[in-house]
């Protein structure tokens, strides 16, 4: 009988997600075993055509990692959605964006003039870009076309699971192969790999849920936090509240804030809002003038609330005119 | 052309702000019927949330009206909404939308007449301001042609 | 014109394609690297408070985070005008170089190795890390996978995750490590340095005892006379956390020098309509398009280039090593392409080295490893060797921290217009006029970009059996008159 097939793809991504699956040496052998791996472009394979002639549903298992930022990535989350049966939104930028949907604080012309034109380094008298389309003397070269907002994956295709993290824990992969491995599937729409509680019920550090921020502060500029305490209660923000468990409270056990890699806890449906209610939780003022002071304090609300969400964001996108 | 008529959310807290805006009505106070009010339960249920979301849903403003502060029937809920709000509009601001657009008023059950006046005032802001349409951001990506799509075989 | 297709290659900070067009006479006419990616950091680093970059453009790539996230740190740094503690510095360069053993393990063993160790023309089915434990045994299997874990124990220990680290902050880092922790960290060292000097025996065994594979390194289709660049101590040995970069020109003469804040004196970005990565070039000499020689701007970066640009490794065996390989090529600069394997496991074993001599600081586990800032904010640039090569992050901030302009010259960009060289040379001295282009042309291009850019192909490398590269060639009007596949 010939072995259930398994593919794996990356669009817009940095390739954690699929480094933290070659984490586990020996299980990924398991892995190799158990299925056969028909696509992995990231080992030099990509055979677009040969995944085209398989038949629809061929494919057991599709991990997508990466978010949705050209057509050419638009055009492959289609072709393997209709090629696998179960379609697992793998890390953070597949789930809701990741990283590389902060760039929905642009679109894509301003993208282009920091990296064509302004740039420092650049020197592009001509004022060259990128073509989708360009006649060299040998021929015609092609480009993917960029699209302005960059999406999640279940924005452009359905999706049966979703695996936060950022990269996800390493264990928690290998657990969720598994599970489809043994057949055993979880409703679809769940989230799997990761805990149904928060980053904060996982942090080792001493919460007393009291108002006490007089003003919010930048972790690199104290010297004076004290270690086991809460950092948002010292007035770090700290995206724990509004965030899944499953990491095990990696960042904030070397002193460092949560910033939601592993997105909206359980129940949550926008983690941003949910941030900034909890942000405003432990303001300890109930003056207008002096809350204003305080909010003040911190810089980039969008930057701490949709780190790594910004496509599944209620609003999606920044306004950007033209 | 036909004048902008903004479309506009107000979150009245059922104790004060609402039955404010009911004696607003039952008064037969002349104010703009732009508005779309939501009762909850005390404007601390006010969840940031609710707020983008009528935004993305094609509000152009958003109004939360609750009691005075020190008369929130839920002690706390007021103030807990007055430390959301300037985070809420500096949040709404990044991403594009004039932190005008949301406003916070405390309005009791006897102020039929201040409900008024802030609506009307309101609508008016909003009505500078323009129409918001968030529409066109929640968009799905383009449909590719065949001709569009590069990919090598 | 034909053309050949290879999509994609191995990644790069993104996805790669490689295009072969070919004359009417069935000769090599050019080679285009193509990076169909492009993801908008340096636009949405602005607004963000400065000191989220560093885990924030990490994501740039996630086979070698730790290189964006220190380039990062000290892009901070030096935005904050703050000197960090001591320890902190010794501390970010051991986690850097722990992090160099385990990177340059993984792509010698299971990336390039197999070449070497199988031999570029063995079936494709054994060219993988498992026809190499084959061939010299399953404890090499194990230790590569130690190395590996080490390193990423290192990196959590001080980072706080393997992948995506955060620990490192301007003013230093965010936790200083314990005793215990510093006689862990020694003794993962001294292992790395073992494993190291066990690589290089291993090359000069199966490399350089092997005519048939000198004859390869040393061929002309894998030699490009071009200028270097690398990062360099106060005595021109390399470092990849900390320096001065040093170019030298083909010949090996000094070229340039410059500090971080001076690089955009140095070094300028080309734009090229049919990619959407740019190509970096020595601005003093100039964009002459894709060729090499003294003429041309066009540098490289990376292991070998790091050697040949200094004068030399700070650590006893690793400095052994290097005059090994420099007398052995009878010349410095070596030009050969597939040299970049030899210095990547000399550098491999400096590594080793440098994290022993670290962990045997007693001053590494002072406590104070942060110094808060007191400066106003202004603008920085960061400067670290990542693997793959140079990479600078550069910030301009208000007076608040908040970033108003970010520029990122990253490890592998600078060594584009060299990729397109060497898989053009190599593509001409195997795809010959009148011949039908046969199968051994992957192995060979693979192999030319393979020693600039390790990330990815290691993947599949790892898995039995799987290697598979398709190259199609196509008739002027797009039909393809041949397909070579390879499925491994
Ligand atoms: S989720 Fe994180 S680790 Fe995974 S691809 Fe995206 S940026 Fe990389
Ligand atoms: S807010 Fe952050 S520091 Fe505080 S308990 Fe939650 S995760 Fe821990
Ligand atoms: S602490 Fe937060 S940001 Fe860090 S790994 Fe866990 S979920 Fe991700
Ligand atoms: S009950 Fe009216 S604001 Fe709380």
């Amino acid at each position: 009988m010939s072995k259930p097939k398994l593919a794996l793809y990356w669009a817009a991504s940095c390739g954690g997600c699929e480094i933290s699956v070659l984490e586990v040496n020996e299980a990924i052998l398991d892995v190799a075993d158990f299925f056969d791996i028909v696509f992995w472009p990231v080992g030099l394979d990509f055979k677009y055509h040969h995944v085209e002639a398989m038949a629809d549903g061929e494919v057991l298992l599709c991990m997508f990692n990466g978010a949705i930022r050209n057509e050419e990535q638009q055009h492959i989350a289609k072709l393997l959605r209709r090629k696998c049966q179960v379609m697992v939104a793998h890390g953070a930028c597949a789930c809701w964006g990741g990283i590389p949907a902060l760039g929905n604080v642009a679109n894509r012309e301003e993208i282009f003039d920091r990296a064509y034109f302004t740039a420092p380094s650049v020197d592009n008298a001509e004022k060259t870009l990128p073509q989708t389309s360009t006649r060299v003397a040998e021929g015609e070269l092609k480009l993917p076309v960029f699209f302005d907002t960059v999406y999640a994956l279940d924005q452009v295709v359905p999706v049966e699971y979703y695996m936060p993290g950022c990269p996800p824990v390493v264990d928690q992969t290998v657990a969720v192969v598994q599970t489809v491995m043994s057949g055993d599937l979880p409703p679809a729409g769940s989230v799997v790999g990761a805990g149904s509680k928060t980053v904060c019920e996982e942090c080792p550090r001493e919460k007393h849920d009291e108002k006490k921020v007089k003003r919010f502060r930048r972790l690199h500029l104290c010297d004076d936090l004290d270690p086991t305490k809460c950092l948002l209660e010292q007035g770090v923000v700290c995206a724990g509240p509004a965030t899944r468990s499953g990491c095990g409270g990696k960042c904030v056990s070397v002193n460092m804030p949560c910033r939601g890699c592993y997105g909206p806890a359980a129940g949550v449906t926008d983690q941003g809002t949910k941030l900034i209610a909890a942000l405003a939780a432990v303001i300890d003022s109930t003056d207008p003038d002096e809350v204003q002071q305080i909010v003040d304090t911190i810089d980039d609300p969008l930057g701490y609330a949709y780190r790594f969400g910004m496509s599944s964001s209620s609003l999606r996108r920044v306004r950007t005119h033209g | 052309m036909a004048q902008f008529e903004p479309r506009i959310v107000a979150f009245l807290c059922r104790w004060c702000s609402y039955t404010g805006a009911d004696l607003a009505g039952t008064s037969r106070l002349k104010y703009p019927p732009n508005v779309l009010p939501i009762r909850v339960m005390c404007s601390g249920r006010v969840d940031p949330t609710f707020v983008v979301n009528a935004f993305r849903k094609g509000a152009d403003g958003v109004l939360i009206c609750g009691c005075h502060p020190g008369d929130c029937h839920y002690n706390e809920g007021n103030y807990n909404m007055m430390r959301r709000f300037p985070l809420v509009r500096k949040l709404l601001a990044q991403f594009g939308v004039e932190p005008e657009r949301v406003r916070l008023e405390w309005v009791s059950a006897s102020e039929g007449d201040r409900y008024a006046e802030v609506v009307a005032e309101f609508t008016d802001e909003i009505r500078k301001l323009g129409p918001l349409e968030w529409a066109p951001m929640m968009a799905p990506p383009p449909v590719q042609t065949a001709e569009s799509v590069v990919t090598a075989k | 014109m034909d053309r050949v297709t290879i999509d994609p290659i191995t990644r790069l900070e993104g996805h790669g394609k490689i295009e072969i067009f070919l004359n009417d006479d069935g000769s090599v006419a050019n080679a285009y690297l193509q990076v169909p990616e492009l993801r908008g950091f340096e636009r949405f680093c602005e607004g963000r408070p400065v000191e989220e970059l560093p885990r924030i453009t990490p994501r740039i790539c996630g086979v070698c985070p730790d290189a964006h996230h220190m380039a990062s740190a000290k892009a901070c740094d030096a935005v904050y005008h703050v000197d960090i503690p001591p320890a902190a510095k010794k501390l970010r360069e051991l986690w850097y170089n722990a992090f160099y053993a385990g990177d340059h393990c993984t792509h010698f063993y299971i990336l390039a190795g197999p070449d070497f160790v199988m031999g570029p023309t063995a079936d494709p089915a054994e060219r993988n890390i498992l026809g190499v434990v084959g061939k010299v045994g399953l404890e090499i299997g194990k230790r590569v996978i130690r190395q590996r874990k080490e390193a990423h124990e290192v990196i959590e220990m001080l980072g706080g995750k393997p992948t995506h680290p955060v620990g490192a902050i301007p003013g230093g880092l965010s936790k200083a490590i314990t005793e215990e922790q510093r006689q862990r960290l020694l003794q993962i060292g001294q292992g790395m340095v073992e494993f190291g000097q066990f690589s290089l025996g291993l090359f000069e065994d199966v490399v350089l005892k092997n005519e048939q594979y000198m004859d390869l390194v040393l061929s002309e289709a894998f030699t490009h006379r071009t200028y270097y660049l690398g990062l360099v101590d106060d005595n021109n040995r390399v470092n990849f956390y900390d320096g001065h970069v040093r170019v030298v020109d083909p010949d090996g003469r000094e070229f340039a020098s410059f500090t971080p804040p001076e690089y955009t004196d140095v070094i300028a970005e080309h734009v090229e309509p049919w990619s959407y990565l740019k190509f970096p070039f020595l601005k003093k000499v100039g964009w002459k398009g894709l060729v090499d020689g003294a003429d041309s701007g066009v540098y490289r970066s990376a292991p070998l280039a790091r050697l040949n640009a200094a004068e030399g490794m700070a650590t006893p065996l690793a400095q052994e090593a290097y005059d090994k390989m420099y007398a052995t090529f009878g010349a410095k600069p070596v030009h050969q392409t597939m040299a970049f394997h030899w210095a990547r496991l000399i550098e491999m074993l400096y590594s080793g080295e440098r994290v022993v001599e670290l962990a045997q600081d007693p001053d590494i586990t002072n406590p104070k490893v942060h110094q808060a800032p007191t400066a106003t904010p202004d603008e920085g640039v960061g400067i670290v060797e990542a693997p793959r090569g140079l990479l600078i992050h550069h910030y301009k901030t208000d007076s608040n921290g908040i970033v108003q302009r970010a520029n990122l010259i990253v490890g592998t960009t600078n060594n584009k217009a060299a990729i397109c060289l060497s898989v053009k040379k190599a593509a001409e001295g195997f795809i010959k006029p009148g011949q039908e282009v046969s199968e051994g042309i992957l192995n060979i291009v693979e192999m030319a970009f393979r020693a600039y850019d390790p990330c990815f192909g290691c993947a599949t490398h790892a898995l039995p059996g799987h290697m598979p590269l398709v190259v199609t060639i196509r008739d002027r009007r797009g039909e393809v008159i041949q397909e070579i596949r390879r499925d491994g």
